[in-house]
């Protein structure tokens, strides 16, 4: 006989709750009414619900399943940031979908997958668990970009990211094999023993860099970025909100426990990689964002770019510098989903405004639609005392007590260069005249919460960072120990 | 029985060709098939690693691997077909509307 | 150094695929044409597909297949430890086996598996 293992639920609390919150949608989803309003409202539930456990399971760590999911601090933090993105994902769809003809329950059910696989990656204590998070989070993802089925670029979208990030999985895979060929185990803590008894394994270093190569896909990281441009400007306004937001920050947060917990042996080796990763990505994101009049073109080249500061964060390593990573993928959420739902709610009459003309003027008529856009924007730049300054502060300070003065210096030119295009569009707002075809705002209740949730992030980060940093910091404490 | 380094080249060598045939091929059929030889070739890998190690976790992974690549394969030719649907030739040239 | 016979293989599989599509590039003429590009049929004009054309609906059909042909393998491997497993791996099959159901259902609701 053999015996029961234990099953201990309780470490998966709150994914599970987003993934039955799915399977119910789906249910919902075939029996009437057949209009799909109140499966939104089921969702944003469940997703509520996750997030108030996870702020309730604070302190609380537990660890399941021999290790492989671990519900610690660091998990919870991301935890609340991915729960923020699927919400205000979920808010912004209610309204955009109805619009564009494309209601459906799978929609919804699809979204919560994929937050269910975030949260997956958020609590992963073993590669395994990583490889079905990052599946499930974008196989789910692979499917809502090409929601629109009659839009040819939003199927081209669909297919280009599902064929580069399967791509992306094999190196992953790959990687995982070869890290659990060098050191037995596929578990973080017992792959960091095994590492740090053999240090300087070629297998290692090889697996390392395939896991790289993997992650810098999820990450859109330069030179694997190319895919991140195309899928955000063909895929639906709210599916790119999410993959802009929640993948990213699902991502990083597997990203930095494997490399902080699993692989600190190799932390020479993959600190001064990610050096020049950040560097070239922060630079390559900027200067050809320059060039983009598409509005969700440019947000993609600006996410690239805010992907090579975050990577500063991660090369100064640390307490701080880890710390600083959380904080700012908290701020960069709440502005991002900020910035590309202002985008979805204002219309043309023939489609989506998202050309930088189409924006001329709008201040005149949408004075406060043009005032939240632009505080979005503002934020990105980081201009204080809105999030995105604190982030960028943290980021940066923590780089220069770790002694990273060049790529510092490098980061704030970025910053310099990437103001330009940021305020173009806020120039356009406030000091042209409207030109060509008209556009119009979208009433939306639901989209109007999500701006309004979004914006009293931003400036709440903005003028009290305090306590928040210090969340981020105990969160990331025990991973550095 | 051949010594585990010979499986272990032999997944090499799989995975490479893998990753050439994502990057050379234009068909996303054909892309595709290669992307789920780089993945039998890290299955491979871990059997081998596994058997050298003498646990069966490896093998464990392996059944993991295969059951999200069915899903992986199941989203995939959907989103193909749906995308062939709306145009009739298969190329990934053809997807010039966003460049590559 | 146990690993270098692995990392040669690598190198030399990476350096014949690459010679293999690099030296035609660098030295064969390309010269294309439709006339060229044109599927060969014994100096015929192509009249349709070479694979000829199927309906959509047997993909659909395979896609739903291959998805629930894959879990069998856990089924498999259960059935092989069935008595060893005792209650709880029975009632963990009950829990894998209804979520399969719940897809099922919704496929079925969905006319997923109409022909027609």
């Amino acid at each position: 006989m053999i015996p029961a293992p234990p099953v201990a639920l309780g470490a998966l609390l709150p994914a599970l709750i987003v993934f039955g919150t799915g399977v119910l949608v789906l249910l919902l989803d075939l029996v009437p009414p057949r209009t799909k309003d109140h499966l939104g409202g089921v969702a944003l539930a469940g997703i509520v619900i996750a997030l108030l456990g996870s702020i309730s399971l604070w302190n609380h760590e537990t660890r399941a399943f021999r290790d492989m999911v671990l519900l610690d601090n660091y998990a919870l933090f991301f935890h609340v940031v991915i729960c923020y993105a699927a919400a205000l994902a979920v808010l912004l769809s209610i309204d955009y979908l109805r619009r564009n003809g494309v209601e459906s329950g799978e929609y919804y059910a699809l979204l919560l997958f994929s937050t269910a696989g975030m949260m997956l990656l958020a609590s992963a204590g073993d590669l395994l668990i990583v490889f079905l998070g990052i599946e499930l989070m974008s196989l789910s993802l692979y499917v809502l970009a090409g929601l629109f089925k009659m839009r040819l670029a939003s199927g081209e979208a669909s297919m280009k990211y599902f064929l580069l990030g399967a791509f992306a999985t094999g190196f992953l895979l790959y990687g995982i094999a070869l890290i659990y060929g060098a050191t037995g185990s596929t578990n973080f803590d017992r792959i960091a023993a095994a590492a740090a008894a053999r240090p300087r394994d070629t297998l290692v270093t090889i697996g390392l860099g395939l896991l790289l190569v993997g992650f810098g896909f999820k990450i859109s990281s330069v030179p694997f970025h190319m895919w991140a441009p195309d899928v955000y400007e063909g895929a639906p306004t709210s599916v790119t909100a999410l993959i802009a937001t929640g993948s990213k920050a699902a991502a990083f947060a597997a990203l930095i426990r494997v490399l902080t917990v699993a692989l600190r042996a190799a932390q020479p080796d993959w600190s001064v990689l990610l050096w020049a990763v950040a560097a070239v990505t922060m630079t390559a994101g900027n200067v050809i964002a320059i060039a983009q009049s598409n509005l969700k073109r440019m947000l993609a080249y600006s996410s690239i770019a805010h992907v090579g500061y975050m990577l500063v964060g991660l090369v100064a390593g640390g307490v701080p510098g880890a710390g600083a990573v959380l904080f700012y993928l908290l701020a960069y959420t709440f502005t991002t989903a900020g910035a590309f739902g202002a985008i979805l709610l204002v219309e043309r009459s023939d489609g989506e405004a998202v050309e930088v003309g189409d924006y001329a003027g709008l201040a005149r008529r949408h004075p406060v639609l043009a005032a939240t856009l632009g505080l979005f924007l503002l934020s990105l730049v980081g201009i204080p005392p809105l999030a995105g300054f604190v982030g960028k502060f943290y980021l940066f300070g923590s780089a220069v007590r770790a002694g990273y003065l060049w790529l510092t210096v490098i980061g704030v030119l970025n910053s310099a260069i990437a103001a330009y295009y940021y305020l173009r569009v806020i120039v356009y707002m406030y000091m042209r005249e409207p030109e060509g075809v008209e556009v119009r705002l979208v009433p939306s209740f639901a989209g109007g919460v999500a701006l309004a949730i979004a914006l009293v992030g931003i400036v709440l980060l903005g003028v009290m960072p305090a306590p928040f940093a210090d969340l981020a910091q105990v969160a990331v404490a025990p991973l550095l120990r | 029985m051949a010594p585990e380094s010979w499986y272990l080249a032999l997944s090499a060598v799989l995975f490479c060709i893998g990753v050439v045939g994502v990057i050379v091929r234009r068909n996303p059929l054909v892309i595709f098939m290669s992307i789920e030889v780089m993945l039998n070739a890290a299955n491979l890998a871990f059997v081998a690693f596994g058997h050298r190690l003498g646990t069966a976790d490896g093998q464990a992974v392996v059944f993991f691997v295969m059951a999200v690549a069915a899903a992986e394969v199941a989203v995939g030719l959907a989103i193909i077909v749906a995308i062939f649907r709306l145009r009739r030739r298969l190329s990934v040239d053809d997807l010039s509307l966003m460049r590559w | 150094m146990e690993y270098l016979p692995i990392l040669l293989t690598f190198a030399f599989a990476a350096g014949v695929a690459g010679a293999l599509l690099g030296i035609p590039l660098l030295i064969a003429p390309r010269r294309l044409s439709p006339v060229k590009l044109a599927p060969f049929e014994c100096g015929k004009d192509p009249i349709a597909i070479s694979e000829g054309r199927f309906p959509i609906k047997f993909s659909t059909v395979a896609i739903l297949f291959i998805i629930f042909d894959i879990e069998l393998f856990f089924l498999w491997l259960w059935a092989m430890l069935f008595r060893r497993l005792g209650w709880f791996g029975f009632v963990e099959m009950l829990v894998f086996l209804a979520i399969l159901m719940l897809g099922y259902l919704y496929i079925w609701r969905k006319g997923g598996l109409e022909w027609e």
